[in-house]
């Protein structure tokens, strides 16, 4: 077992408490205006993946897909329940952003890479492939803020890709760059997966999720509605979209 | 401990580059600013001061020289390492890397900043005469206290940021008002023998004063002195700690 969850529940906190000031915070508490709504953002999952499982996670916005993903990555903690995630987890989550606009390309490929665990040999070694991969050779100098956002996503693909993880987690990554740049992206990421590892992917297109997953998840405002065969619940979910 | 510094050290140098390249991006003078600041405050507080406590003062210079090396590495770190965690927020919401090497790649940015200056400081101390002796390998120990300190302050304060965005405007009056508090251009034998001692709980001054033994009298500063700058760095920090510790995993609702 790679990956298991047991009744994973994960509270999210939401209400009029960012972004205040101490001002605010005071009148709030005063006049008890002050809402912190909790509410459980995934509210018991129960799931286990294998070595070499490729499982698409489906459900409408807000079901709890991306809070998901970022407790396998452990930027953030279950609340309750256990989640156990066995090897080194890469998680490519909208990628364009956390780009630093007053660096460089070359300096903030570095940067990404550094952050996503690559080692300096590594990046110097492939720092020619990805710009070249990213179409990128001549803005190696330019500022990032001079980059169309096209550009900055096919670059923080082209870094993302060259991982190396036992787990592999996609979020809405596939839709990258225009036409050319898609096809070429998503045969790198092809060969990715088919290396053997084991891929969690989320994804709004129920095609690709038909092409390519073996096990599903369907959630509904964090319920776990159905885990299982990618057929029968790609079926019933595709129905319960055409009553509305 | 070494394979965690060991994992962490390719992201730890290119987030500290990012910060001393963000600072100084697109001026004429780039790092020379981090010199010629520092100089161009001595200037006007020696034009203004000289006249009012430099008489009772020796070698007035470096004296506040000394006061504005200590309290202005202390004010850039924390003042940076405030905003450390709000302004990575993008890279934290993301990826899963350990929230304090941002606050440690700011503070790193600043050391770096405050060894240039440092190194003018004893250009200074050679100018204004003052014989350079072994016992200022001494100014290593409150360096390392004042660095652990920054980090403390820094943690607090980027954790407060996190939660209240009014904290930089407070910090800034506070910053202020304890430019005035550290003697730094006076000295405290201008007040009575028991207020004197009141300046002790200032961790800064405790620093500073430490500073001008050193350099200055040319003592070495007493062992409850030495105690006095361990105390607040450690204090400091392990709250820093504790407050990272305890809000880990709740920073990214606020982001």
């Amino acid at each position: 077992m790679i990956v298991e969850l047991r009744n994973v529940r994960i509270r999210y906190m939401t209400g009029n408490f960012k972004d205040i000031g101490i001002k605010d915070y005071v009148i709030q508490n005063l006049k008890k205006t002050y809402v912190a709504k909790e509410f459980w953002a995934v509210d018991g999952v129960t799931l286990s993946l294998e070595k070499g499982d490729l499982l698409g996670i489906i459900g409408k916005n807000g079901a709890g897909k991306s809070t998901l993903l970022k407790s396998l990555t452990r930027i953030m903690k279950p609340t309750e329940g256990e989640l156990c995630v066995k090897g080194n987890v890469a998680a490519l989550l909208e990628l364009a952003s956390g780009f630093d606009e007053d660096l460089t390309v070359r300096e903030n490929t570095f940067l990404r890479g550094a952050l996503l665990g690559y080692t300096r040999k590594f990046m110097n070694e492939k720092y020619e492939e990805i710009i070249k991969f990213a179409e990128l050779e001549e803005f190696q100098d330019y500022s990032f803020r001079q980059l169309s956002s096209g550009m900055k996503s096919r670059l923080a693909f082209s870094i993302a890709c060259l991982v190396n993880p036992d787990i592999l987690i996609l979020d809405e990554v596939l839709s990258v760059g225009d036409g050319a740049f898609r096809n070429k992206s998503e045969k790198k990421m092809n060969e990715i997966i088919q290396g053997g590892i084991t891929t969690i992917l989320v994804s709004h297109s129920l095609d690709q999720i038909r092409r390519m997953c073996n096990k599903v998840l369907w959630l509904d405002k964090g319920k776990q509605i159905a885990f299982g065969e990618t057929k029968e619940i790609c079926d019933r979910y595709y129905e319960s979209l055409q009553i509305k | 401990m070494i394979e965690k510094f060991k994992k962490y050290r390719f992201v730890f140098e290119e987030l500290i580059k990012r910060d001393f390249k963000k600072k100084y991006k697109r001026t004429v003078l780039g790092m020379g600013w981090s010199l010629v600041s520092p100089l161009l405050q001595l200037l006007v507080m020696g034009i203004v001061f000289t006249q009012i406590f430099g008489r009772d003062i020796p070698h007035f210079i470096i004296y506040m020289f000394s006061g504005n090396l200590i309290f202005g590495f202390f004010r850039e770190a924390t003042m940076g390492g405030m905003t450390s965690l709000v302004h990575n927020s993008a890279i934290i919401t993301k990826i899963n890397v350990p929230k304090y090497l941002f606050l440690l790649a700011k503070i790193s940015a600043s050391l770096i900043n405050f060894l240039l200056t440092l190194c003018i400081y004893f250009i200074f101390v050679a100018i204004d005469g003052i014989i350079f002796s072994p016992r200022f390998f001494l100014l290593i120990y409150p360096v390392i206290c004042l660095l652990i300190f920054n980090i403390g302050i820094g943690a607090i304060l980027s954790a407060l940021y996190v939660f209240f965005k009014d904290i930089q405007y407070l910090y800034d009056i506070f910053i202020m008002l304890l430019l005035y508090v550290s003697a730094i251009f006076y000295s405290v034998d201008m007040f009575p023998d028991k207020y004197q001692l009141l300046f002790n709980f200032n961790p800064i001054y405790v620093y500073i004063k430490y500073f001008r033994q050193v350099v200055i009298e040319g003592i070495m500063p007493s062992l409850q002195h030495h105690v006095l700058c361990l105390i607040y760095a450690l204090l400091a920090l392990i709250t820093g700690a504790w407050i990272y510790k305890k809000n880990n995993y709740k920073f990214i609702y606020y982001m």
